[in-house]
């Protein structure tokens, strides 16, 4: 580990220091440092919101910072545009690539800067022509005349690469390139990335798989909470010593969980596949017991609850309750049986933010306070009156709208609409995702009396702090599979860490 | 893929196989439908106005937009030519053209100025423009009406007129589609429109200038309604403060039947100008095969609905061999 600022005072093509960027009262960004030099592939790795998005919409002109230092090739810059940044030479590979599915694979490629003849008319032959060579140097074949729409990831992916040469990139931004690819793409992809680094160009590779990290890479830059942490080259490192520099803080003294009662299986699901999103799912929840879902974000852990309540389709396994089998894309039968599921996005699929919290409250149960298919406020109110109190929701009254409340409150409300149905499997969602501290430990609290009630609770969490607080249990999960099953007693930020980065099997 | 089977496989021929279809069969019932002096100059005539709309009209649904106002700015355009030579009288009958253009360009602008700056959905926009402008026709003009004798005889004979048996607006209608059918085919700015239209998210992190494009794609289609206005005063030679009315609808039919998808990225102004002549010739052909007028409305409504499910299964269809073609 080295700083950078003591290193020899090479050209760097790209020198980020002390960068911050704040979204209102968010800061999403308070260090950012990296050094990009010419002919080097250079790993940028961190956890969920540590801010290394942040950093790669600053570079690629998304997104303006409030502080710090830009330069490329010695210079200072500041791109208003994306459009800025390309010009400079900056070619970011988004997650999702960012194609026209309409448009052929050649007119995608040089969209905005097509070869031109006589009166400004696109020279489709010599386009065509510039694509198939650029395929030839990447050893692709893709047919130029066909469409976007149905190219396979892997192939947007070397679309999107073809894009960054054509534009004859200095710089070049993959983020998290291979999350959708096979073995064998991911080896493609990788001797295209050399093959650009010996011509001299810089690479920024941002991933979660540390194999894919030490493989490729030659250098790493650990961020952690918006800040830059270190900066290694990859032979003077290893897995346990980045995995300790992302974590790095104390886990331990945050929410404690109340001591419950375990008792049976309420939860058993079994062997759900479902190609591509997740596969063979096995886990049980007791009566009694936090289990969560840890991992990294896009692991699948949502799906997996979705599959669980019946939103989503699953193609093979099976999910129980209490012994007896839910039927698949029925969320009414596991609301029937008895299972909640409180969604990652209150705002957008928990709550309806124009409706009071009374009617909020009692939405999930609305059919069995209606009387002869009629629902009063009275009756609504009495019922949501219960359990604003239960779960002290601050609101000043029931009537106000439930867009108004805190977030902290809005989630509470949410557990009310779900609490009120009786259900002996509660699914939270990221339960305390956007929310402030104080409030947070209030939710936990509310969690854990739950638990203390003989509720089975599943709770997928992509904080760290949150799952070794809270879980008897963590099962962790990595690209669809569960990776690891981890008793509270054994479960460490580092274990937990490692599992997410990791298949199945490998030994730390 | 050869040129023939391109041209084969493409969205448009379908339609204008259809055109021809329509036409033959009208023929074969009533010859005078094609065969006479009349009968050919109307089948020419009668679409060209809508066809300049439809035009402009498909150019801002390929950027995934939709101008409903167009119906509006075709009635104003049409009553300020009528105005135009009563209150200036002698002015060179020209240069209506040119004043209807830019009047049309101008609401168009606003349009787009609209649509692009205040983040609001194009259809909801054109819907409050599409009163707006009808309520400022209906004020300015009142009861009153543009007649023949108001306006010069060399410009009411360019509505009528022909030449080497085709219609002076036919011709002023083709050249305008050529002109933008080449455009879009192959100018930048024009594939840019497409791309726009494809994936908005996407043309933004591309780093496409999407707002000035949008904008340019309502000013366009503006202008284009306000000439297919002076078009509408030459032709008719009578303006109420209802000129145009609906025809907005007829346009964005005119161009779904054509092929250019609603949700933008596909199409082009060709189709757009062929579904014109289908829609208008249908309305014609209709009564000649002997259809009641109650199922006139409903057989265009059809061809709509038939359309759109042409083309989604046309898409699932591409989409599978894409994908199949993949996995292979």
């Amino acid at each position: 580990m080295s700083d950078p600022s003591e290193q020899q005072p090479a050209p760097a093509v790209l020198e980020l220091s002390r960068i911050a960027k704040a979204f209102g009262a968010v800061v999403a960004l308070t260090n950012g440092t990296l050094r990009l030099e010419r002919g080097s592939i250079h790993a940028l790795v961190g956890e969920n919101g540590a801010g290394k998005s942040t950093l790669v919409k600053i570079v690629a002109g998304l997104y303006r910072r409030d502080a710090g230092e830009f330069l490329l090739d010695g210079e200072s810059v500041d791109f208003a545009s994306t459009a800025e940044a390309k010009d400079a030479g900056i070619a970011v590979i988004y997650q999702e690539p960012t194609l026209f599915p309409d448009l052929s694979v050649t007119e995608n490629i040089f969209m905005g800067r097509q070869p031109r003849g006589a009166l400004g008319m696109i020279d489709r032959r010599a386009m065509r022509q510039a694509a198939l060579a650029l395929f030839e140097r990447l050893g692709v074949r893709i047919d130029p005349d066909r469409p976007t729409l149905g190219l396979s990831i892997a192939d947007q992916q070397i679309l999107e690469i073809a894009k960054a040469i054509s534009l004859d990139a200095k710089v070049l931004v993959m983020d998290e390139p291979t999350a959708a690819l096979s073995g064998v793409e991911v080896e493609r992809l990788f001797a295209v990335a050399r093959g650009l680094r010996d011509e001299g160009r810089a690479i920024l590779f941002i991933s979660h798989r540390f194999e894919e990290v030490f493989a490729l890479c030659d250098t790493v830059t650990v961020m952690r909470d918006g800040a830059y942490i270190a900066t290694s080259p990859i032979g003077e490192t290893t897995v346990p010593e980045i995995v300790r520099q992302m974590v790095g803080r104390d886990v331990t003294t945050l929410f404690p969980k109340q001591e419950a009662a375990i008792g049976d299986v309420v939860l058993e699901v079994e062997g759900l596949t479902q190609p591509g999103v997740f596969s063979d799912v096995s886990f049980v929840a007791r009566s009694g017991e936090i289990v969560a879902l840890a991992g990294l974000v896009g692991a699948g852990r949502s799906e997996i609850a979705r599959a669980v309540f019946g939103v989503d389709p699953y193609a093979s396994g099976s999910v129980r309750v209490g012994g007896r089998p839910l039927p698949r894309r029925r969320p009414a039968a596991a609301m029937a049986a008895g299972v909640a599921l409180v969604p990652e996005d209150r705002r957008q699929q928990g709550l309806v933010l124009e409706s009071s919290v009374a009617r909020n409250a009692t939405l999930a149960i609305r059919r069995s306070l209606a009387r002869l298919g009629l629902l009063t406020t009275a009756a609504e109110n009495a019922s949501a009156r219960i359990w604003a109190s239960r779960l002290e929701v601050k609101t000043a009254s029931l009537d106000t709208e439930a867009g108004t409340l805190s977030g902290g409150n809005q989630q509470k409300v949410v557990l009310a609409k779900w609490l009120a149905t009786g259900p002996r499997v509660l699914i939270v969602d990221e339960p305390t995702r956007g929310i402030d501290v104080g409030t947070k430990a209030e939710v936990h609290r509310l969690l854990s009396e739950l638990a203390g009630q003989g509720l089975a609770i599943v709770m997928i969490s992509s904080e760290l702090p949150e799952v070794l607080g809270m879980a008897d249990r963590v099962l962790v999960v990595h690209e669809g599979r569960i990776t690891a099953d981890i008793p509270r007693e054994q479960a460490t930020a580092e274990s937990v860490m490692f599992a997410a980065t990791h298949a199945a099997g490998e030994a730390a | 893929m050869s040129r023939l089977a391109h041209v084969l496989k493409a969205r448009e021929t379908g339609i204008l196989l259809a055109l021809v279809l329509v036409v033959v069969a009208t023929t074969i019932k009533n010859p005078a439908f094609v065969f006479s002096g009349d009968g050919w100059r109307d089948l020419l005539l009668t679409p060209s106005i809508l066809m300049l709309v439809a035009v402009g009209q498909a150019i801002v649904i390929v950027t995934r937009s939709v101008d409903l106002s167009v119906g509006s700015v075709v009635g104003l355009s049409a009553y300020l030519t009528g105005r135009v030579f009563i209150d200036l009288p002698g002015i060179p009958w020209p240069l209506v053209f040119l004043i209807g253009l830019v009047f049309g360009g101008l609401l168009g602008l606003v349009n787009g100025a609209l649509v692009a700056f205040a983040r609001v959905p194009a259809l909801v926009i054109t819907l409050g423009t599409l009163y707006v402008y009808r309520g400022i026709n209906v004020m300015w003009t009142g009861s009153d009406r543009i007649n023949s004798s108001d306006m010069p005889r060399e410009f009411l004979a360019l509505g009528t007129g022909s030449l080497l048996g085709i219609p002076w607006l036919t011709i002023i209608a083709v050249v305008v589609l050529v002109i933008a059918g080449w455009f879009l085919r192959t100018q930048r700015a024009g594939r840019e429109l497409y791309a726009i239209g494809s994936d908005p998210a996407a043309a933004e992190l591309y780093g496409l200038k999407v707002t000035r494009r949008v904008l340019a794609a309502f000013v366009v289609c503006g202008a284009l309604a306000g000439l297919a206005g002076v078009l509408y005063a030459a032709r008719y030679g009578t303006v109420s403060s209802q000129a145009g009315s609906g025809w907005e609808l007829d346009a964005v039919g005119a161009a779904v039947i054509g092929g250019v998808a609603i949700f933008g990225g596909s199409g082009t102004v060709w189709g757009a100008a062929i579904g014109a002549y289908l829609l208008l010739t249908i309305n014609r052909a209709l009564p000649v095969i002997g259809v009641q007028d109650f199922w006139q409305r409903a057989v265009v409504g059809v061809l709509i609905l038939g359309a759109i499910v042409l083309d989604r299964v046309l898409a699932v269809r591409q989409s599978r061999r894409l994908t199949e073609a993949r996995e292979s």
